[in-house]
């Protein structure tokens, strides 16, 4: 050694990073202690897992749509109209070359001759080859080509087995009776929803007019089927024609037009979907910070010890932060793999609601996705602990100071903001509306804030008023709470949020089920008959009073059209590109009632609502606010309504509030008395039978008397609701199921962690002579603190959420069910308790020296 | 013969709240290359701050530290960290192996930081010097007190440094093994050369040192050559 050997500052640069050795560090320290946090990377293999399988089975739903939109047609395009087509949409049909097919389609009530039962059905008269892409598929096969030249019905399959019909049996259709030619397995767009509501019943086209039940008010559809040329530009034929048809109140629609309607529709429960696995992929990231956090605080020392001979900030860092890297990788593929195959399950979960198979494929998106969403939230959420390993101080192996690696106020704030921002743009990208995101990231933001706010309060009013008085097990046990290398905030974080989201599930579905609830209100109609005849009104009251039911309902219906809107004709607002009036409007056949009072389901919000229209001039209506807001229009606006030809000026008087979760009637625009008396109608009328025997016989005698009459059995209806509510509950819990889970695992990774913290204290409680009993009590007593106060705040937090939801979203009564606080807050805190028992059995029933050398502590 | 560590008028004081805890005041020394020097004193008496400061672990509030032939206070904490990892060896009371690592692995990490090839065979060599040869893929948990310091020793050896630190090497052992401990100690100084700076409280084995360096309330009451004592 001589002088020349000492370096100077210009050759003692920061050593270089070598990555290789990084890597075996990493490697070397992981293979060691990894197993800590191996419960960790399987909350985020959860999280991961449910986000992959609802993202790559929305790809796989759009992709299908995309491909079988024709075949969910039947068609390259429809011309449809609610009217029968005039001269000009004719025109327009033949200007095309002529429809490769034609149907009409409406609801009316079928007859079942042998057994005399009747049932609301979708009646579709079909002439042609359609479907021209896809198939009727039918029972016999023969019968999907044969039903129209041999005059038969395909009626529905659902409906063939609930009234056990056979082909060769009869059903009967307004004045006409068919034989059956074969069950209908499946068609073009139906869903199983639409066909629980009314089954559909195909019939040849020819057979229509001799039903009798195309009469002026029936609520008919028309359909114009056309296959188009090889090299045909659809997007140029809609954007040409469709204005025209449009003026005449019919529409066009090409295959991609209805495959992209139909792919948003799905988008949005997709997207509720996704935000709910993102919320299990949340709660993998508390998991995540909070294992890491406690993971770090272990390894400071060796940090320190690194940096004391010779190893740089960066190198200490790197080490740890190559580790969580590659949990998250790991992570992150184990969790796409099992996201892969959770949404092979998805098609048979979602059966019923979707028109067509899906079949499932492998799409790369969602797979990079997953990988890179392992490996960056486990980075991201990992850093603010991973931190402090860059500030740690050499100095600590010299024991001067305690373990007080202050991390720098810009970096926490950095990271923190980072963490804020990523939520903010997953769920932007998610939802792809920058202010539900918003609303998303900042709920997030309040329900953790709180949580962590009042578990710091907890801490610190214990600490105020401590209990001197308390045996010495309950001391202990409270001391734990708030004693350095505490669990508190991080179990009431996980047990906090994972409660809160089982309970607002259970708070959710009691809103949704409360709303469509007929049961509770006993003098709600649950028999209505739509297209009652004016002439036929008094005949089918008769009818139902004489059975010693009371009417409960007869309301007149009037359809009308919008002419022109603060006067603009409909067809200028919808040439003129800039409008931002919205379409339906301009298109939509209102069926519009007349009465001189409010119902239950409406409340005034703006201006006063005549109950009697002045004898002459402008007619004040009523308009419901989503109407009012779809129209831009708002008190003493002009409306001018094509009333089946006549054209009759109204001005908007009263903006009303509608219910429209309600089980009745309701009505976007509401004319005053004494007005549309006069005008073609047909009038709806309601009752309510006591069981489903009498309400089958009225409906058989109705039906009778007057086939053009449809009825709705509400009761039946609120069964497919609440099927329909059964199986969405069925997902959205399957759903949730990954976030319970991962909460779970959270839980058992948090508590095992805050073993590590305890198991020193119980040792040397051990040591100085405390029995099994006292320190299962100690342990036992602090995690049913926790349990209970984590679950309490949950659910509490969840009530409030939900009370916001049932105000705001869903505008209703909000009556809570009690399973969250008789079920989930002590299930919960059952499995705390559970978990952390389970995990001092090691203290409990091996020497203390034991447990130190096996725990390496 | 040049000095390796030159500590010029170095103090050191602590914050607590309003209290200020001066620890070392106005502490000036120089050490030799190769000599072995002894820090001695009662408890809080300010002798690991010292160690602490002369190996560039903390910045002192006044004086300097010149250690090597550089001022610490030219140099960042990567570059500390960088000569210490050139230039210094450290033995602490407490061992502080890495115990995640193997006994192999801990002597490894210092040549491993250097990028140093062949780290495997000296640092075998090195362990089978402090009699570990066969325990070298045992875990620190696996091994007793006074293997740990040995294993710590042949960690602080493997780079072969120009300046050892040790922190009260003997603290944490029985007298057996301590003095196995400190045998050992002197053997591979002397065998590489090493100047040794070691924390004690142990005035027998301060005594064993060429130069003591007496501490009392963060003042240095005496430096002297023990040839004289």
């Amino acid at each position: 050694m001589n002088d020349t050997d000492f370096r100077t500052p210009n050759n003692l640069n920061t050593p270089r990073t070598n990555l290789g050795w990084l890597f075996k560090m990493a490697w070397r320290d992981g293979k060691a202690s990894g197993k800590r946090i191996v419960l960790f990377m399987a909350s985020i293999v959860l999280g991961i897992a449910a986000v992959v399988s609802i993202q790559s089975f929305s790809e796989n739903l759009k992709e299908n749509i995309g491909l079988q939109s024709k075949a969910l047609m039947g068609a390259d395009f429809v011309i449809d109209s609610k009217q029968p087509p005039n001269k000009r949409v004719l025109d327009i049909i033949d200007s095309l070359g002529g429809a490769d097919a034609k149907s009409i389609d409406f609801p009316s009530m079928a007859v079942f001759p042998n057994s005399g039962n009747t049932k609301l059905v979708s009646v579709k008269g079909i002439e042609g080859g359609y479907p021209f892409y896809g198939k009727l598929e039918t029972d016999p096969i023969s019968a999907a080509s044969e039903y129209q030249a041999s005059g038969g019905a395909l009626v529905d399959a659902t409906l063939m087995m609930q009234f056990g019909l056979q082909p060769g049996d009869s059903i009967s259709i307004g004045k006409i009776v068919l034989p059956i030619s074969g069950t209908l397995i499946s068609a073009p767009g139906i869903t199983g929803v639409s066909a629980s509501v009314a089954p559909p019943v195909l019939i040849p086209y020819s057979s229509i007019e001799s039903t009798g039940l195309v009469q002026v008010g029936s609520r008919v559809g028309y359909d114009f089927y056309f296959v188009a040329g090889p090299k045909q530009d659809l997007d140029a034929l809609d954007e040409k024609v469709d204005p025209l048809l449009d003026a005449e109140n019919a529409d066009l629609d090409t295959h991609t037009s209805t495959g992209e309607r139909l792919g948003r529709r799905y988008d949005n429960f997709g997207k509720f979907l996704n935000l709910v696995a993102f919320i299990a992929l949340l709660l993998g990231c508390v998991g995540i910070a909070s294992s890491v956090h406690i993971y770090i605080k272990e390894k400071l020392p060796s940090v320190a010890v690194l940096k004391c001979i010779g190893a740089s900030r960066k190198q200490g860092f790197l080490i740890y932060l190559i580790q969580i890297a590659v949990m998250g990788i790991i992570g992150g593929l184990i969790g796409t793999l099992t996201g892969l195959l959770v949404q092979q399950s998805f098609p048979l979960l979602l059966q019923g609601f979707l028109p067509f198979e899906v079949q499932i494929s492998y799409a790369v998106g969602p797979i990079v996705m997953g990988l890179s969403l392992g490996l960056f939230m486990s980075v991201l959420f990992a850093l603010s602990p991973l931190l402090r390993t860059w500030y740690v101080s050499p100095l600590e192996v010299l024991r001067i100071q305690e373990t007080t690696s202050q991390k720098s106020r810009t970096a926490n704030i950095l990271v923190l903001s980072s963490i804020l921002i990523f939520i903010f743009l997953f769920a932007l990208w998610l939802l792809g509306d920058w202010k539900y995101a918003l609303s998303f990231t900042f709920g997030i933001l309040v329900v953790f804030a709180l949580l962590g706010g009042i578990a710091l309060l907890f801490m610190r009013g214990i600490k105020k008023y401590f209990p001197k008085q308390w045996s010495f097990t309950a001391r202990q046990s409270l001391l734990n709470l708030f004693r350095p290398n505490n669990q508190t905030m991080v179990l009431i974080l996980a047990i906090g949020v994972g409660t809160f989201l089982i309970s607002t599930l259970y708070f959710t579905k009691d809103i949704l089920l409360a709303k469509t609830s007929m049961e509770a209100n006993k003098k709600a109609p649950n028999l209505i008959l739509l297209d009652v005849q004016t002439d036929q009104q008094k005949a089918v009251a008769d009818q139902i009073t004489t059975k010693g039911l009371p009417l409960l309902n007869n309301i007149p219906i009037v359809t009308m059209r919008m002419q022109k809107i603060k006067d603009r004709t409909v067809n200028d607002i919808r040439e003129d590109t800039m409008s931002t009036i919205n379409g339906w409007i301009l298109n939509h056949e209102f069926r519009v009632t007349y009465r001189d009072s409010l119902i239950s389901s409406e409340s005034l919000e703006e201006g006063n609502w005549p109950e009697i229209a002045p004898k002459e001039g402008v007619v004040p209506i009523s308009l419901s606010d989503n109407v009012a807001r779809d129209a831009e229009v708002g008190i003493g606006d002009r409306l001018v309504f094509n009333v089946q030809g006549m054209l009759m000026e109204t001005e908007v008087a009263s903006i009303r509030a509608v219910d429209w979760g309600r089980m009745q009637l309701n009505f976007s625009v509401l004319f005053p008395s004494g007005v549309l008396e006069n005008a073609p109608q047909f009038r709806v009328l309601t009752t309510r039978t006591p069981d489903e025997g009498t309400s089958a016989a009225l409906q058989r005698e109705l039906v009778k008397a007057f086939p053009t009459v449809s009825i709705l059995d509400l009761r039946q209806l609120l069964k497919v609701v609440d099927g329909i509510l059964e199986k969405i509950s069925w997902v959205i819990n399957f759903m949730a199921f990954f976030s319970i889970l991962t909460g779970i695992i959270v839980l058992i990774g948090s508590v095992r962690t805050s073993k590590y913290q305890r198991i020193k204290e119980s040792v040397l409680l051990r040591t100085l002579g405390a029995k099994s009993a006292q320190i299962l009590k100690i342990n036992a007593l602090e995690y049913a603190y926790l349990g209970i106060l984590g679950s309490t705040i949950g659910i509490l937090l969840s009530l409030v959420g939900s009370q916001l939801l049932a105000v705001f979203v869903f505008k209703t009564a909000f009556i809570p069910s009690l399973i969250p606080f008789l079920v989930v807050l002590p299930g919960i805190t059952a499995l705390v308790l559970a978990i952390g028992i389970l995990n001092s059995r090691s203290v409990l029933m091996s020497p203390p020296l034991e447990v130190l050398r096996k725990e390496g502590i | 013969m040049p000095k390796i560590l030159n500590i010029s008028h170095l103090g050191k004081t602590y914050t607590n709240g309003p209290k200020r805890l001066t620890v070392l005041d106005d502490i000036s020394f120089d050490i030799e290359t190769g000599e072995t020097f002894a820090i001695v004193g009662p408890s809080g008496s300010g002798k690991t701050t010292l160690l602490g400061l002369a190996a560039g672990l903390d910045s002192p509030d006044s004086g300097t530290v010149e250690l090597c032939g550089t001022d610490l206070a030219t140099l960042n904490e990567d570059q500390r960290a960088a000569l210490r990892n050139r230039e210094v060896g450290f033995i602490f009371q407490n061992f502080q192996l890495l115990p995640t690592l193997t006994a192999l692995e801990n002597v490894l990490v210092p040549l491993e930081l250097q990028g140093a090839k062949n780290a495997n065979s000296i640092c075998m060599e090195l362990l089978d010097k402090v009699g570990l040869a066969d325990r070298s893929d045992h875990y620190p948990s696996q091994l007793s007190g006074g293997e740990q310091q040995r294993v710590a020793m042949a960690r602080a050896f493997s780079s072969t440094p120009s300046i050892l630190f040790a922190d009260e090497p003997t603290g944490n052992l029985d007298e057996e093994t301590g003095e196995k401990v400190v045998q050992l100690l002197f053997e591979l100084n002397q065998d590489s050369n090493t100047t040794l700076v070691m924390v004690t409280h142990d005035l027998e084995l301060a005594q064993r040192n060429q130069r003591i360096l007496r501490l009392k309330g963060g003042k240095m009451i005496a430096n002297e050559s023990t040839i004289r004592l």
